[in-house]
């Protein structure tokens, strides 16, 4: 058997921390903690881009880590902490199904993804291929939690713990996208949050509440 | 040069109209760059017919038969839709639906999500057009949830989330297509280009491009409304300000549409099945099937109409999913005219839900009698989007009707099945809105009722005589798609 490389050795261990991390955040119900995981979620994300940028000499990924730490790890979650607090919402969550049941759901989801991505990762030729099944798993995870989620800010959180996954997936497959897309998601994803805050105080506004149920009015 | 110009004008207008406020010119400064906007399209077109194919801007752009003449249709509805807004928009300010810093956020998104609509259409990189897609959704929420009624903002939530979660999908697709494309054509910007993927189509591995194109479709088909993706389409269309349902359902889900077919280009050339095709095809019927059925249910005139827009949109996808030489140059007739046709749908729709005061169907009753032209408006754009002949959606639809007896029989009895059900929906649901008694009242603007007519006439003309070189035009196009 060959020796694996520390660095890679490093990268796998990164990963199962992103998929840890997934996992948590589909079972954590408090609003405030949630925030917290997911910027723990993009710090394992840039650390590992960070690894595979240095053991593979490509020094575009280090605009993307760069990008990653400031967007996901310090920007996001500090606009979203001040958003709870504005909105004075630090309920827990409710979730629509139970947590069990949640993370039993979620298991199946990640061998549903290991096996999507088995395919594709024996033609890839990246050093990170192995890491392809928990991106796309950590893809689906947060999919899952933004369908059983009932309040909004947990789906927003869902929604960007999702394209982490998806930049997790880029990184592993194909050394990361070419640098013009990369900008452009980041932008999207900026902007998106900053409407999304505009978005939450016009619900408030209008409900009192950020509970969706209050959002199902509307039928055919 | 005339590409800088379509992109430059709406973005700077974006900026102009959300610094100087909601001025007394603000309306007319946004048809005025709207109409700078067209020109630029217009001479480019003139430009790409006499050149051929266009690549400028360090391959970043392409345009070809294809994408020009949607990039000349979105400008063409962008301006008519900004000219049907001027009073429509004024007479909404004065039921006291909106103020003045909405109106504001209104002008520039509305130019701003016309910028991201032309991006996404002229860029040659397929991340960009993702990214530019993206754009798009994020400019609408705010345009959907304008009124702040509490329909609206759960019609811009779920919008949001719907379209979010499938768009991310769409880039997921997107990173497995650049993940076929590296191997080949080496990392870097150059591995997106659609002009580069297209010359090595034939050598991309065929697992991940089937793979990446059932992403894609998901992605971009919530976008253009396939059932089952649909749900946010209606909720969206009925509750945002009607400018923006006539802009979302003439030009949003044609561009999501022109992606969709792009993508399958690529495929087609990879994969040596017909496996693109049946995906497309089965959506598209099942589209048409489910839209035709719903739109039995419905009872708000805005959602009706949007209901019929999600089955047009499964004609037009069955017809790109059939391909050939024929099926496509129908599904392209049918992209132009279904687009002239429901925006000025919806222009009619707009000003006689102002007059009723209800999107309700049974409380608009005999708008002929009070405004003769709203009500003809509105009776020949519900014949023509129902395919009487002589419009141009008649032709278009006859086209696919026939194609699809020859080559795929099976589907021919769903296609008419569907196509008769929504004549009868529609067509009974309006019948009594323009004759009968009335019950509306009169505007305080005179409605802008010549982007109406004008949108009506282009497509009876298409009904009647395609000119030649628009026909040249859809048949190098329709080759090109395949």
């Amino acid at each position: 058997m060959t020796q694996i490389p520390i660095w890679a050795q490093l990268i796998n261990l990164l990963a199962a921390v992103l998929l840890l991390l997934a996992f948590a955040m589909l079972a954590q119900r408090r609003v405030l903690t949630l925030i917290n995981l997911f910027a723990a979620q993009g710090f394992a994300l840039a650390s590992s881009t960070a690894i595979v940028a240095f053991a593979t000499h490509q020094p575009h990924l280090y605009w993307s880590v760069g990008l990653t730490l400031v967007l996901k790890v310090m920007l996001l979650p500090w606009l979203l902490h001040r958003l709870i607090l504005k909105l004075d919402v630090k309920w827990d969550v409710e979730g629509l199904i139970n947590i069990p049941t949640t993370m039993l759901l979620g298991i199946v989801l990640v061998v549903f993804a290991f096996n999507l991505a088995l395919p594709i990762s024996q033609l890839a030729n990246t050093v990170t291929r192995a890491t392809l099944g928990i991106a796309m798993a950590s893809v689906m995870l947060a999919f899952l939690m933004m369908i059983t989620r009932r309040k909004a800010i947990p789906q927003v959180i869902g929604f960007l713990a999702m394209e982490n996954g998806l930049f997790f997936a880029a990184t592993s497959a194909t050394y990361g996208m070419p640098m013009v897309v990369e900008l452009g998601i980041a932008l999207d994803v900026l902007v998106a949050m900053l409407i999304l805050g505009v978005f939450f105080f016009q619900i408030r506004e209008q409900f009192d509440s950020l509970d969706l149920q209050h959002l199902e009015k509307l039928k055919e | 040069m005339e590409i800088l110009v379509i992109l430059g004008a709406p973005l700077a207008g974006a900026v102009l109209l959300a610094s100087i406020g909601e001025r007394e010119h603000a309306p007319e400064i946004n048809v005025g760059v709207c109409l700078v906007t067209f020109v630029a399209a217009v001479a480019l077109t003139v430009r790409v017919i006499g050149e051929g194919p266009l690549l400028v801007a360090d391959k970043l752009f392409f345009v070809d038969s294809f994408n020009v003449f949607l990039i000349a249709l979105t400008a063409f509805v962008g301006l008519t839709t900004s000219i049907f807004s001027r009073p429509y928009m004024r007479i909404e300010q004065e039921l006291g639906h909106l103020t003045p810093a909405r109106l504001r956020l209104y002008h520039s998104m509305y130019q701003l999500f016309n910028f991201t609509m032309l991006l996404a259409l002229s860029t040659n990189n397929m991340g960009l057009l993702w990214v530019a897609m993206e754009a798009a959704t994020l400019t609408t929420v705010l345009l959907i949830s304008l009124y702040r009624t509490p329909a609206s903002l759960e019609a811009a939530w779920k919008y949001f989330i719907l379209c979010g979660v499938g768009i991310a999908q769409a880039l997921f697709g997107t990173i497995l297509l650049y993940f076929a494309a590296e191997k080949l054509l080496g990392a870097g910007g150059n591995a997106l280009l659609w002009t580069e993927l297209n010359n090595v189509k034939g050598d991309l591995e065929p697992t991940v491009l089937s793979l990446a194109f059932v992403f894609l479709l998901v992605g971009y088909g919530t976008k253009v409304g396939l059932v089952p993706l649909h749900n946010w389409l209606p909720d969206a269309h009925a509750e945002g300000p009607t400018p923006v349902s006539a802009v979302l359902s003439g030009l949003l889900l044609n561009v999501a549409l022109y992606a969709v077919v792009r993508c399958k280009v690529l495929v087609e050339g990879s994969v040596h099945t017909s496996f693109a095709r049946s995906l497309m095809m089965g959506f598209g019927l099942l589209s048409l099937v489910v839209a035709s059925l719903l739109l039995l249910r419905q009872k708000d005139i805005k959602r009706l109409f949007a209901y019929s827009s999600i089955e047009h949109m499964g004609i037009i996808t069955f017809a790109f999913g059939m391909g050939g030489p024929i099926a496509s140059f129908a599904g392209l007739l049918h992209m132009t005219v279904h687009s002239l046709t429901k925006s000025a749908i919806f222009f009619t729709v707009g000003h006689a839900t102002q007059k009723a005061g209800t999107q309700l169907m049974d409380g608009i009753r005999g708008l002929v009698t009070i405004s003769p032209l709203i009500g003809w408006g509105l009776a020949l754009g519900t014949l023509a989007i129902l395919g009487m002949p002589p419009f141009g959606v008649f032709a278009s639809e006859f086209l696919v009707l026939t194609t699809a007896i020859h080559e795929q029989p099976w589907a021919t009895p769903l296609l008419l099945g569907g196509l008769a059900i929504s004549f009868a929906a529609i067509f009974s649901r309006i019948q009594p809105m323009v004759f009968g008694e009335t019950t509306v009242k009169r505007l305080p603007h005179r409605p802008a009722m010549i982007p109406v007519f004008v949108h009506l006439g282009i497509v009876l003309m298409l009904g009647l005589w395609i000119p030649p070189f628009l026909a040249d035009w859809y048949r190098q196009a329709a080759r090109l798609i395949g």
